[in-house]
This record gives C-alpha cells, structure tokens and sequence, in this order.
C-alpha cells in the first residue's frame, strides 16, 4: 500500500534498480489479434528456448499490449536494440534466440521491408509503418506486460495521478482539461472539459465516473487494444477524472466480446487496490474512488451513453430522451460522466504533460492524436495512431502502403455506421472531426475501412442497414421502421429487384429517420446510404436500370463463366468447386452448371494465371454451354505442364 | 413551479417549468397528434408523431413534443413542410402494419398518407406500448412486456401472469390503436390451454427436438410456446 | 438444472444494485443457455418483475433462450471482415454444419451465430469456436477447421 507520492516515487525507483536497461528484453505482443495468429505458441516457444539455453536470468520474456502492426504479427521486438521481427512463428525462435539473442546478429528474413526502397528495416522505430506515426498512447503498449503494475510504473505511471490529488485543486484538473480542448474520442467529439464541468457542477453528493468500453462500430479495434495493452493509463484517466468531478464510484463497461481486456482490465483493478491507487485514502490524498466492471451483453446501441447507463441498470438498453443530459441526470439518476476510453487514456497524458503539450498535436479545432483502426482493403492493417490534420491520403499510403493485389482504391470509410465513405477525390482531406463532417462522413470512434474497385458500394449501403437493423433498439417507429425499409430496398437493389424511384424514397425515408429517431442511432443510420449515393449514385443505377453489379460483387448479379477458347482444363476448378458446379475431366474443357453455382468466386480466384479462363459476367446473358462433343481442349501446351497442374 | 412563457405556433403560451411541450399545447387548446402517449403513463416517445420544431438560442431540432421540456421563450410549430412529411412517412410505415386502426386512418386523412404505400407486416401491433406500460405503471402487474429489439421487437403475455389476472381485467385493451393487444390476448390464453395438456409431451419434446427453435415469431419466446405444439393460429379478431 | 449453482451466482451478484445483466451472462456462462427456470428465479430472488427479465434475455444477444450446443461457433461479420469475404466463410460454415446463423444441429454439437465484431479487425475474416479465435480464414481451408470438433 502507497501512502503518499513520495513512497510511490520510492518504489518507481526500486523498479527501475532492478531493470538494467541493457538487459536483453523480448516482448511478443499478446494482444487478441496476434494471439488469434499464434503469439501464444511463440510465447512458448521463447520461454522453452531460453530455459533451454540456460538464458533465464538474463534473458526477460513478456507478453505486451498491441503495438497495432497486426497485419504482420505476431510481431516481436528484441530490446535494448529493439530489433523488430515479424510474422515470427514458433519455428523461427531457435533461430532468432541463437543468432539476435546470443551472437546479436539479425535474422534477415524476418525484418520488415520498405517495398518502394527495398530497404529493410532493423529496428521498430524505422519501420515507415511506426515512423509515419505519433504515437503518444499506443507507443506504450509493446513495452507494457498489461498484467504487471511494474512495467506501467516503470514508465512513470501514477505520477499523473499523484500531480493532480497533491499538486491540483480539482478545479484546476478540469481547467487543464478544457485548456487542451480535448474532444471525445468515441465518436461524438464533445469537448471533453466542458462535459466535465457540467457533471462537476451538478447539485448532488453522488456521482459516477464511466469509461465507455462498449466499441461496438465493427472494423473498430482502438479501444480494445489500449485497453487490453495497457489498463491502467485507463484506470489512472479515470482516478482523475473523479477526483476532477467529485465521484467516489466509477464503472468500466466493457463488451464481453473482448475477454482478454475483460481480463487484464479485473487484474490491474486488483493491482491497482493492492498498491493504493484505488480505495480509500488514495495515496494518502483522502480521496476515495472505487471502480467495478461491467460486461455488455451485445448490443450495440449500448455504447450510445443513455443506454449504457441503463444497462449498468441491468435493463434493456433502449436510448432515452436528452434532456435531462447524463452529466446532471444519469446513472441512477445521479450527475454521471461516461467518457471512451481513448478520451480516458488522453486524460491521463493531458494532467501529465499539460494541455500545452498536447495542443502541439492536431489542428484548431481538433487537438491531439488519434487512433483509428485501418482495416480493409489495405497493404499495412493495424491501428495507426495521427496527429489530426494529416490526410487520410498520408494515412491510406504512407502508413498503410496502399491497396494491395494491385487493385484501385475506392472509397474509405471512416465513422462505422454512422458514418460516411469518401472517394478518391477527398483523400487529401485533413483528418479531423470538422474536415470529416464536411465530407459526408464523420470521425466516429476511428474505424477506417479500406475498400478498392471490388467493393460494392450499394452492398456496403446494405451492409451498414442491415447491421443497423439488427442493432436498433426497436422503441422508435422512424429508427425500427425506417431502418428496415432502407435495408428493404437495399437487399433488393442487390438482388436485381431494384425499382425506378428507389433512390428517391432511400432519400425519403432517411429524412424522417434522421429527423425523428430518437437516438443518434436512428439519427445517423441514413448516412451510409446518403454518402454512397452522394458519392457512387452511378452504382446504384447501374444495379437498377441495367441489373449490373460493377464490382462483379452482389452474387445475385453475378455469373461465372469458363470460356472454352481459354480453359485448360486442369481439373482444378472441379476440385475446389464448393458446390460441386464444375463438370470437368482431363483434356474435356470444363462447364458451369449455372443452377448449382452459388457464385463463391473460388473458380475465378484459382484458375491458374496463364489461362484465365474463368471470368465474371453481371447485366448480360450467361452464354449458354457449348455441346458435349465440342468439349475437347486443344492442346497448344506441352504435355509436362499439364503433368504439373494435375 | 416557475411560469414560464413559450411559443407556439405563434401564439404566446404559459406554462409553468414542470411540463413537456404537448403538456402546455394541449393547455393552450393546441393540438399535437400521438399514438403512444396516455395522460395517466409516463411519455415514452416511441411513436415520434408528436415531432415538433424546437428553436433556442438560433437553433432548431426536431424533438418529440411528449418529452421534451417546454423551455421559456422557446419558439415551437406543430406543422411544417418538414414536419407533415415526417407525420406522412410514420403513418405509412404503421399503417404497414394496421391498416385498419382508426387512429392511424384519422392520421392519414391528415396526412395524405397512403396506407399501401409499404408492404403489408402481418403483425397488426405498433408497439406503442400503451399496453405494456399501463400494466405495468398502473396495475403493476407487469403482466405484458415486450421482447427482442429492432424490427424484431413485440409484446408477450407472461403466461403465468396473465392466467390469474388478464381474465378479470383487460383494461389495457381498450387503450390498443389497433385492437391487436385483445387479439394477441385471446392467442395466448388458447395457447396457455393447449399447452398445459400437452406438457409432458412437450417436455419430452424439448430435450430432443433441438434443430432451429425458433418460433413463427423470429426467436422471441412468444407466450411460451418453445415446444412447437402451436395451433396455426392467426391473429382472430 | 442445477438450482444450487443458480442461487450461488444469483448471490455473488446480488447486493450489486443493477446486477441483472451480469447475473444472465454469468448463468449464460455456466449452462450455456438461460432456462426458464432459471429466469424465474432470478425473478424470484431479484424482486424484478418477469417481463423485463424476458425483455432483457431477448434484447441481449449474448442470452439464448434455448439451449445451444457442444460448441459455439461465430462468425465476425464486422466491416472488415465483410469486405474480406466474411459472408462466403459463413456460407461454407452453414452448408458444412447444415444449420443457419441462430440454430443449433441436431446432434446438439454445433451452434452457429454470428457476431457484430469481435475486435480481431485486421485478421479478417475471423470465427471464434468456443473461445478460440481463427483469423485470416478462406473459404477453401474452413471446412478442414471444423474437422477436430466432437
């Protein structure tokens, strides 16, 4: 138990004694993403390796938090060179423990190469993904065990809290806040210190403090990742963030689709207690703060702070009016400050390093950093964390190196369901919440998705109604109904049963949707749909005047065809075939049989490059099959190649 | 209570602090249409067909008249261009439902609503929830509730429940807009009477018969009736 | 149903004002479906009326109603994983298992669901089986995936 912030400095110290910084340090992330492509068994797989060597002791080994390179994990750096490996698997740790660990030479093969420069990068910072980079919260989280205190105290945790109980009044913690205009991070972008304020000033003796973990925009993963990574940044955001407003309880509502940040966010609750940060007395301040965590139950409208607070109710999360806001009246009808958690994790660097240095980062009117999650169509996935202002251009290409396969970029879309997707033509929009509103889409929590010249714009539209529909809460007849009849029209659209005045009545419906919804849900359902037919009006003609799918994507309007001048037949289609569609035997020129094809692709994607002969068709007639007897291949190949295919 | 004054439709209108916009409407003889609100429950806001403009300080939202505070000198209009076609568009997506509700008909000569203008839903109920919420604020007997979310959502009878009191009772009907309420009523019981002479058949039932237990009704436990032994019954009225 | 692990779940949770959701999902937890007998003693124990633990058990999507089987499968179809061929993994999956997305086969030994993002975005598409997370699926090699499950 620490008493004051003398002792925790004491201890901070005895922490860094004992960390000689030229000890070798392997940190694997062991975050859900790497672990669902194997850290685990990598972990393992060093542990076995260095007990082996008899390295134990001078050798430390740890799971950290996600650095966000996931498209090439499990991703490992090799302190105190900090030699970054990646897609390292179990095989490869004999290797990278004699050669980088023992004789500190670098396992080439596994370094990351700049593909413009064909350079390869050693350490972690020269890698363009990192380098392109500020990243100011994430950047923790490969040197963070999150299920060891001592790692976050080492790099100075706690001490912002310790500033703000002894060295600020509570009013002055929020003045920081309002000073460095932080926005909210999970979508809404209110100013962070004015919301704190108005709960600070709310009539009543108690109050709750939230940290909003529901991160329910699929394709969004920042929170989980901070999260999980690196739990009591959190935790300490959250410690002053009451302190700041005068609650003595707080939540952590988190979805119980991330159990690992379940886990590690109960063990630093519990680490945390034990060493004093949370109870009574705080660090010996007199402050007293309690927090609980709350699972979801799989709702997305959860993370919508009305209905979160009635799940924290134990009630359907069914979104209430505003007026009365949660700051004066929320949970439990008391004033209540719910916040998302990348808000919670700039609070803590804010009191830390003062709101000046964090209006260094970012533009006017949105200040600071923030992470997006870039999936998709998309060279380099992981999180990526920016100042505002960059481009999503700078983002897109410089950090996530393009669209791969060679394809065209399309659209990306940014904000999750209640967002937008923009074109090529606004990639060199500064990222910030004001720029992005402007262009029909929004900030959101900091979903990016990626989609190039394969996507669909008109399915992307059905996509986000259908999710909407499954999500919306029901209570509201524009939300419940309005939803459904644009996923309606949709689906049909898709289906080849598009009408002349769909368009229109999408735009009609999504006026009284938008107007009259009762939630931000409802309210922002229609633009997915608004933002593709601003930007891709064409498509959504195309499907309903010709009953063509550009994209070769709605697999209604899809057919696929061998063309017989082309085919090979190397037996490979029939093989592969997932609905025993292909009727083809050696040297006969394979055929479709178009009633059982259900449109998978996979013929399409496996033909072998040289023939090409499986194409796709959309808006025109299948060409029908050619008769039997002229199923014979002529041979222009020799007969050793087909030896190979077969 | 602090007076305040506001506007509506021009008109100067007093109030005092306490109440909702359709509160002092109706005060001042204005009136706003609603389905889902009953002077005797607490507003809900669900139908949105009391969706009024709301100006303060320079700006206009468009709030649901039931629940939202009247504010002094807020500046309030029942009817727009914006506003009738809201009405318009709700109307029809209800009378998709209920085509033959009275309440939504009357709306719809005002509206110049279309009642074919969507698909026809075999579900009669508009969720409205006046019967839900009378059970359960007035009678608290929480006898009714509703089940599942989106366009998924309806009303269910706790069979339990509605064995011993719905019988006696039945004052939520006459608040139903569509009269499906009596009729989802008379369902259930008919299916509380099959199902308690068929109940070791249909425990049996239940542990063996495991593919897609869903219902008719998309999954949500309708009255209790998991064990499939449902009569086809449509909604007799 | 074991009534003993009920209460004891019921009373780890319930001095917690608002503690109906996590009790669900810890009983949701324990039996892998939420009977009724169960609800009605939560009911019982909690003094919240029926109806809302109905409504409650059915607007959550984490509850099931009925009982589910030996395995849970999902399938993400988060956005990212939409756009990387999510539906055409579940399509493999269901013509596999024989069952939709909501059901359960009838040797009780897989339930299939799907799942508005699991949070594994950049490994798309994703499935979880039981608790493990399989990233960066195809349809070609899903079936195989299936194969050690009894």
């Amino acid at each position: 138990m620490i008493n004051s912030p003398a002792e925790l400095e004491k201890l901070r110290q005895e922490i860094l004694a004992k960390r000689d910084p030229g000890t070798t340090r392997i940190s694997i992330c062991a975050g859900a993403g790497c672990l669902a492509t194997g850290a685990g068994k990598v972990i393992a797989a060093f542990t076995a390796a260095i007990e082996q060597q008899g390295l134990q002791s001078d050798v430390n080994i740890k799971g950290t938090g996600c650095p966000g390179f996931c498209e090439r994990g499990p991703v490992v750096v090799i302190a105190p060179e900090d030699v970054c490996y990646l897609q390292v698997t179990p095989k490869d740790v004999p290797e990278i423990v004699s050669q980088t660990i023992q004789q500190k030479k670098v396992v080439d093969r596994l370094l990351y190469v700049d593909p413009s420069k064909n350079e390869k990068a050693v350490r972690e910072a020269d890698i363009p993904f990192y380098k392109n980079q500020e990243r100011n919260i994430i950047g923790s989280n490969i040197k963070i065990d999150p299920k060891c205190i001592d790692d976050y105290l080492a790099l100075g945790g706690y001490s912002a809290l310790a500033k703000a109980l002894f060295q600020m009044t509570s009013e002055q913690v929020v003045a920081e806040v309002k000073k460095s205009k932080l926005r909210g991070r999970g979508g809404g972008g209110f100013p962070t210190g004015i919301k704190w304020e108005a709960a600070r000033n709310a009539p009543g003796d108690t109050k709750y403090v939230i940290v909003n973990a529901d991160e329910g925009d699929p394709g969004a993963f920042m929170d989980r990742a901070v999260l999980e990574g690196n739990p009591h940044s959190i935790l300490e955001g959250l410690i002053i963030g009451a302190y700041a407003i005068g609650a003595h309880e707080g939540y952590i509502y988190v979805r119980q689709e991330y159990p690992l940040a379940l886990e590690n966010v109960g063990i630093a609750i519990k680490q945390a207690e034990e060493h004093g940060f949370l109870g009574s007395n705080i660090l010996g301040s007199g402050f007293d703060f309690n927090v609980k965590v709350h699972r979801g139950a799989g709702a997305f409208v959860c993370g919508e702070e009305t209905a979160l607070l009635l799940s924290l109710e134990g009630k359907p999360g069914e979104p209430r009016a505003r007026p009365p806001y949660p700051a004066t009246r929320g949970l439990w009808d008391k004033p209540t400050n719910i916040n998302n958690v990348e808000t919670w994790a700039n609070v803590t660097l804010i009191i830390d390093k003062g709101a000046d240095w964090f209006n260094q980062f970012g533009t006017e009117r949105s200040k600071g950093t923030k992470i997006f999650s870039l999936v998709g169509k998309i060279k380099n996935t992981g999180l990526v964390e920016v100042p505002m202002g960059v481009t999503l251009r700078d983002i897109i290409y410089n950090i996530g190196d393009g669209i791969p396969g060679g394809k065209k970029f399309k659209a990306v879309q940014t904000g999750g369901p209640a967002g937008g997707c923009i074109p090529e033509a606004h990639l060199d929009i500064a990222v910030d919440f004001d720029e992005l509103t402007k262009a029909g889409a929004i900030m959101g929590s900091g979903g990016m998705i990626v989609m190039d010249e394969d996507t669909c714009m008109v399915d992307v539209a059905r996509y986000f109604l259908n999710f909407l529909s499954e999500e919306s809460c029901g209570k509201c007849s524009p939300c419940r109904e309005g939803v459904k009849q644009m996923h309606r029209i949709l689906t049909n659209i898709t289906e080849g049963r598009g009408k002349q005045g769909d368009i229109e009545l999408l735009e009609e419906l999504a006026l009284s949707t938008r107007s009259a919804s009762l939630c931000a849900l409802g309210r922002s359902a229609p633009n997915p749909v608004l933002s593709t037919i601003r930007y891709f009006r064409d498509e959504y003609e195309t499907h309903i005047r010709e009953k063509r799918c550009p994209s070769y994507s709605c697999k209604g309007l899809v057919s696929y065809y061998i063309d017989p001048e082309k085919c090979g037949a190397c037996r490979i289609c029939p093989r592969e075939c997932t609905s025993d569609a292909i009727i083809g035997e050696k040297n006969r020129i394979h055929v479709i049989d178009q009633a059982k094809c259900n449109k998978c692709g996979t013929c399409f994607e496996i033909c072998p490059a040289r023939f090409g002969a499986v194409i796709r068709l959309s808006g025109e007639p299948v060409p029908a099959p050619i008769p039997d007897e002229m199923r014979v291949v002529v041979r222009k190949r020799n007969a050793k190649r087909e030896k190979q295919d077969a | 209570m602090r007076e305040i004054s506001l506007q509506i439709d021009g008109r100067d209108v007093a109030a005092s602090e306490d109440m909702t916009i359709l509160a002092a409407a109706q005060n001042a003889g204005i009136s706003i249409p609603t389905v889902c609100h009953h002077e005797n429950l607490q507003p809900f806001g669900g139908c949105r067909l009391c969706t009024v403009e709301a100006e303060a300080g320079g700006r206009t939202n468009l709030v649901a008249a039931c629940i939202y505070p009247a504010q002094h000198d807020l500046v309030v209009r029942t009817r727009s261009e914006q506003i009738d076609k809201i009405r318009k568009v709700l109307t029809e997506q209800l009378l998709a439902h209920a085509p033959e509700s009275e309440v939504l008909q009357n709306l719809a000569r005002e509206y110049h609503a279309d009642k074919d203008r969507f698909a026809k839903e075999p579900s009669f109920c508009i969720l409205c929830g006046l019967c839900v919420r009378y059970c359960a604020e007035i009678k608290q007997k929480n006898a009714v509730g509703f089940v599942d979310r989106g366009p998924n959502r309806e009303i269910s009878f706790i069979p339990e429940i509605a064995a011993t009191e719905c019988w006696d009772c039945k004052e939520c009907f006459p608040l139903c807009p569509t009269s499906a309420l009596q009729a989802a009523f008379v369902l259930m019981r008919s299916l509380t009477a099959v199902r308690s002479s068929l109940t070791s058949e249909s425990k049996k039932r239940d542990a063996t018969n495991s593919v897609a237990q869903r219902n008719r009704h998309n999954g949500s436990p309708v009255a209790g009736d998991r064990d499939g032994a449902l009569p086809e019954a449509t909604m007799q009225r | 149903m074991d009534t003993e692990r009920i209460e004891r779940i019921i009373d780890n949770h319930r001095c917690e004002p608002g503690s109906l959701i996590q009790i669900l999902l810890d009983i949701q937890a324990e039996l892998h479906w939420l009977p009724k007998e169960a609800l009605a003693m939560v009911s019982e124990k909690l003094d919240v009326p029926m109806s809302r633990i109905q409504h409650t058990a059915t607007f959550y999507k984490a509850f099931s109603l009925v009982p589910k089987g030996r395995h849970e499968i999902n399938i993400c179809m988060g956005t990212a994983c939409h756009v990387r061929g999510a539906p055409r993994v579940l399509e493999v999956v269901q013509n596999l298992i024989g069952i939709q997305p909501g059901e359960t086969d009838a040797e009780m030994k897989f339930s299939l669901g799907t799942v508005n993002c699991l949070g594994c975005c950049a490994l798309g598409p994703v499935m979880e089986i039981d608790a493990e997370r399989l990233g960066k699926l195809a349809p070609a090699t899903t079936a195989g995936l299936l194969k050690d499950y009894d």
